[in-house]
């Protein structure tokens, strides 16, 4: 009974993680209409540029995370200004090919500029794993947990109160509406790349401190996906649950077929199913958004 | 031939304004796709704290008129290719919208176009986003909509479950919100019942006369939009043909005739209706 708790708690802590960076795909979906599939290789690439400042130059823990950050803004902006402002008004299967694209340059420029095999990051909370109630926790998880929560309600406060947020929103219900609002839409699209990057690669330092930084990491955003197509699309909240509920399920699923079934595997593949059969009862998704009709 | 009085135009308008207009649309030509011609040379003035407004019928290019000014005709492949639009004294031609908005001029468009997964307080705030004087006097104006709209203070859900008329009032309350000199308003009327026309233009009234409110109103319903503005447009295939105060323009036989129904005395009886040849139109 102790491994079902344990494995309980490992799902809903990498569930939030997975509720983070489904966010992020969400929030690029939401306002740019783009489905991002390099989501995965922001943490990636977050997660290398963090470990190489720390491990690299030295730097402290606290500045060189702020500078990944800023890096990773600096990249999102970019990637949206250079790769997709052009892709605006091409056929979404264009674009999708074009994220596709993105995901497999990133992949291999990061195998190329930092190699393949995975590397222990630095301990920066020089502390060992926390006992809760019986159970073995990292630090690093329960702290990405904290983060984790701490991101949620950002991103609520951030949609539901600011000017910016509901901007945002704005421009995901219709552009031209946005526009005759003041709102300049090119500078949402870059925010929304710039704030989703930088999420996802806090996601990835989260990440890469509990199993080291390797490329296995991009392969988060493919777990990802099924989280956000569970929880709808274009929902924030649904991308969270979603997130919980595919964090949960595949420990679930490592449980069962640990002491009962003996298949291996079950893990990784848990999630896809829900995904197939999510898509065939509920195409919208647990909270996704049908039009309202005024009847 | 031209009609008589009040003035057939097609230069630009000989107003006898008593200050410098604040927005001053000079013989625009608007292009759609670099091919289609939709505006051929209008030009009409707005005077401060005044409601001007602009008929005709559907296609006349009322709608794309509104939208040189505010500068949307750029998200549908529209430019302005000749003339200019003037506004305090500065040529807005092809700004970007979110430019125009931050000069001062804010467009209602068509079909109230509110963001409906939002609530009526958030739609409100949307209209203040380019204000940068402080959550405090945002907080004071929109208490101010709502008090002009008492009925849109009751509804706490998702905007898009408003009636017509109320997305029509949170429409009008949001571009109150951004504080614009000028307020651009597309077919306030339009899919609404008698009644709330009625109320929405006696709330634009409201608004000119207790907030100055510089209004350019584009409208079908002419009785409705001639009873609030001071002085009218009308607009047929592209260009202005028709200018006038209110009264040259409600007491004209040809708008009477065209816009207003009924008209001269001849068309008192269907027996003369045979016989009756005169043209629909003035182009």
């Amino acid at each position: 009974m102790d491994l079902f708790f344990q494995l309980l708690i490992n799902g809903i802590i990498v569930g939030t993680l997975y509720g983070v960076v489904a966010m992020c795909f969400v929030l690029i979906y939401k306002s740019t209409q783009v489905v991002n599939f390099a989501q995965g290789e922001f943490l990636l690439i977050g997660a290398w540029i963090c470990w190489t400042i720390l491990v690299q130059f030295e730097v402290p823990f606290v500045f060189g995370f702020l500078i990944t950050l800023a890096f990773m803004a600096a990249l999102g902006i970019f990637i949206q200004m250079v790769v997709l402002r052009p892709m605006i008004g091409e056929p979404i299967i264009s674009v999708i090919m074009v994220t596709i694209g993105l995901s497999i340059f990133m992949r291999a420029f990061s195998n190329w500029m930092f190699g393949q095999s995975a590397v222990g990051f630095p301990d920066v909370f020089g502390m060992n794993a926390v006992n809760i109630g019986g159970l073995r926790v990292e630090p690093a998880y329960l702290m990405s947990f904290v983060v984790s929560l701490f991101i949620m309600g950002g991103f609520f406060y951030f949609f539901k109160y600011s000017r910016y947020g509901l901007a945002m929103r704005a421009t995901a219900f219709n552009q031209q509406v946005a526009q005759s609002l003041g709102i300049s839409v090119k500078q949402v699209f870059a925010m929304a790349w710039a704030i989703s990057a930088m999420v996802s690669a806090l996601a990835g330092v989260v990440v890469g401190m509990v199993n080291g930084v390797s490329s296995a990491l991009s392969f988060i955003g493919i777990k990802v996906f099924p989280a956000v197509i569970l929880g709808g699309l274009d929902s924030i909240i649904g991308a969270v649950v979603g997130g919980l509920i595919v964090g949960v399920l595949e420990n679930m699923a490592e449980y069962v077929d640990g002491q009962f079934l003996y298949w291996g595997n079950m893990l990784t593949i848990a999630p896809f199913w829900v995904l197939i059969i999510i898509l065939v009862v509920k195409p919208y998704g647990l909270f996704g958004t049908k039009d309202i009709e005024r009847v | 031939m031209a009609p008589a009085a009040p003035s057939t135009v097609s230069s630009p308008t000989p107003r006898s304004a008593t200050a410098e207009p604040i927005l001053s649309v000079n013989n625009i030509e608007v292009v759609y796709d670099d091919v289609i011609l939709v505006l051929r040379g209008v030009s009409l003035d707005v005077p401060e704290g005044e409601v001007v407004t602009l008929l005709g019928p559907n296609g006349a290019g009322k709608t794309t008129t509104l939208k040189a000014i505010s500068g949307l005709l750029r998200t549908e492949n529209g430019a302005v290719t000749r003339g200019e639009i003037r506004f305090m004294g500065e040529n807005i031609a092809n700004m970007s919208p979110e430019q125009i908005v931050r000069k001062g001029i804010f467009q209602v468009m068509e079909g109230r176009r509110i963001v409906e997964d939002m609530t009526v307080v958030e739609n409100l705030r949307l209209g203040a986003f380019t204000r940068r004087d402080g959550g405090s006097a945002i907080k004071r104006d929109l208490e101010m909509v709502l008090d002009y709209f008492p009925r849109l203070r009751e509804r706490t859900g998702l905007a898009g479950y408003l009636s017509g008329g109320e997305q029509q009032m949170l429409a009008i309350g949001r571009a109150m919100m951004a504080r614009p000199k000028l307020i651009l308003l597309d077919e306030p009327s339009m899919g609404l019942a008698p009644l709330l026309v009625k109320e929405v233009f006696t709330i634009i009234r409201t608004l000119n006369r207790e907030l100055g409110m510089t209004t350019l109103l584009v409208e079908q319903n002419a009785k409705m939009a001639l009873g609030a503005a001071s002085y009218g447009y009308i607009m047929e295939s592209g260009k202005v043909v028709m200018d006038g105060t209110q009264s040259d323009l409600l007491g004209n036989e040809d708008v009477k005739e065209f816009y207003l129904g009924g008209g001269g005395e001849h068309r008192k009886s269907f027996k003369n209706l045979k016989s009756y040849k005169r043209r629909k139109r003035w182009l």
